[in-house]
């Protein structure tokens, strides 16, 4: 009897997912003093999707998404070598701005971050320093940014009340506001719910997934059912390396790589 | 180190209910093989009272799936591991209702004499319940290799059915007094077979289980 493969099946998991990359990555190294932080980083992340980032703490996930838009090089002992290329221009490149950088690449940290300011003034700290002046342009770019980020009708009324007001997932909604103000391209969220509760955790995967339509994000987990259930492509970091990168379906249900296999299902880590 | 030992240990022992089952039901199909050859019908309605037996372990092991879904989020083999055990408890509780089905037919023909003596059938239901024996093996040692043989196995069942089957409706258009008795025994050959596609089914659970892939070894 011929022992037969379903062949849909088979091809679902092989099929390589086309896709428009916004960063490509070319053997990236990454060195703190003698510490070889990132080996050899070669993959793509895709324009308009989530990017996930999981690995074990210590495996270069943090300094990876912190290269993307240059952040990594405030530590003074960091060497590197390789390239990011974003939309086709190396951001290595002398010539490359890292201001023009970074208004492209948006990040959004661990702790919420608010400024010591209003509400409104968060949001419109940053189109006012790219020079927007007129109350009105500014008024509709707050609201846009609070509604794109899923905030706007809890804070409204209270725009001119100060930031700390608000309660951690407020604020994280109000970091991701002030965030879009500026238009990026890409979104980076280096761990962004870990000081969340369940609720606020939530929303702002929620969050996220509307948040794809118009920008591509790249997201550091530890939270591995978060990075199944909003991340359309995984990468697994250990020790500095990419163990594995797929789809996000793939790397959860059977993933290639027995390290991946192990760390997923709690195996070590 | 096991980081989640307690996992590893309730995985365990949803695998020992698996055997477990499986034990029970291999039982109830001997026992339904030997009540119908010697007419012994207090033994076939005992087959009818212990399926409950059966029924409530299937429960068990689905809650024992259900909580651990709900409550470790499993991924990658360890969530095929908790769907393969859904799976192959279901086929098992499926092989066990043939053994009580077979039981049926026997109280049916009663005491009234067979035709002709039972030879092929009852070496083809034990042929059928090695089936489950070896699925069972395959299952608990995860071999993959074992597992396929099942589909080669399935094919003699399917062969010698077919043979039976023949010989049955001969008899029946010879012997056109015996019908009642004749139809029981092509429902009881109807039943072994299905319990070897079921222990096929097992089969492919296996494989899944292992390899990620879906197999089809019924075709």
């Amino acid at each position: 009897m011929d022992i037969t493969i379903n062949k849909q099946m088979v091809q679902k998991n092989e099929k390589e997912k086309d896709f428009t990359p916004v960063f490509k990555i070319n053997n990236l190294n990454l060195w703190y003093g003698q510490d070889h932080a990132l080996k050899d980083i070669k993959f793509d992340i895709p324009e308009k999707q989530v990017t996930a980032i999981i690995g074990p703490s210590g495996c270069g996930k943090s300094t990876f998404i912190k290269t993307l838009n240059r952040m990594v090089e405030m530590v003074p002992i960091v060497r590197m070598s390789g390239e990011i290329v974003y939309r086709e221009k190396n951001i290595f490149d002398p010539k490359y701005g890292v201001e023009e950088l970074r208004t492209q690449v948006g990040m959004v940290f661990q702790k919420p971050n608010p400024f010591p300011k209003s509400i409104y003034e968060n949001v419109a700290y940053g189109p006012r320093i790219h020079g927007i002046k007129n109350k009105k342009v500014l008024d509709e770019v707050v609201e846009k940014s609070l509604r794109g980020a899923a905030i706007w009708d809890e804070v409204k009324d209270r725009l001119h009340e100060n930031a700390y007001g608000l309660s951690g997932g407020q604020q994280q909604r109000l970091c991701i506001a002030r965030c879009l103000a500026i238009e990026p391209d890409v979104i980076l969220m280096d761990e962004p719910t870990s000081a969340l509760d369940p609720i606020s955790t939530l929303k702002v995967e929620e969050l996220v997934q509307e948040l794809k339509k118009d920008y591509s994000i790249v997201i550091v987990t530890h939270n591995m059912q978060q990075a199944a259930r909003i991340s359309d492509r995984t990468a697994f970091f250990l020790n500095g390396e990419v163990v594995e990168y797929t789809d996000t379906s793939t790397l959860f249900s059977n993933p290639s790589d027995k390290r991946t296999e192990d760390y997923i299902t709690g195996r070590f880590g | 180190m096991v980081v989640r030992e307690n996992f590893q240990l309730q995985l365990e022992e949803m695998k020992q209910a698996i055997v477990q089952i499986s034990k029970l039901a291999e039982e109830a199909l001997e026992l339904s093989v030997e009540a119908l050859k010697n007419q012994d019908l207090d033994k076939a309605l005992q087959i009818i009272e212990n399926d409950n037996r059966i029924n409530v372990l299937e429960d068990e092991i689905n809650d024992m799936a259900i909580l651990l879904i709900a409550k470790q989020a499993p991924v990658a083999s360890d969530l095929r591991r908790i769907i393969a055990a859904i799976k192959i408890s279901s086929d098992i509780e499926r092989m066990a209702d043939f053994a009580v089905n077979i039981a049926k037919s026997t109280i049916r023909i009663g005491k009234q004499e067979l035709i002709k003596p039972l030879e092929e059938l009852p070496k083809m239901a034990h042929h059928a319940i090695s089936m489950l024996t070896t699925a069972t093996k395959a299952y608990v040692e995860e071999d993959v290799a074992l597992a396929k043989q099942l589909a080669e196995l399935d094919d003699e069942v399917d062969e010698t059915y077919g043979k039976i089957i023949k010989e049955l409706l001969e008899l029946m258009t010879k012997n056109p007094e015996h019908l009642s008795q004749i139809s029981q025994l092509l429902f009881v050959c109807r039943y072994i077979e299905r319990t070897a596609d079921h222990a096929t089914n097992i089969a492919e659970s296996i494989i899944f289980l292992v390899k990620g892939k879906r197999y089809g070894l019924n075709d």
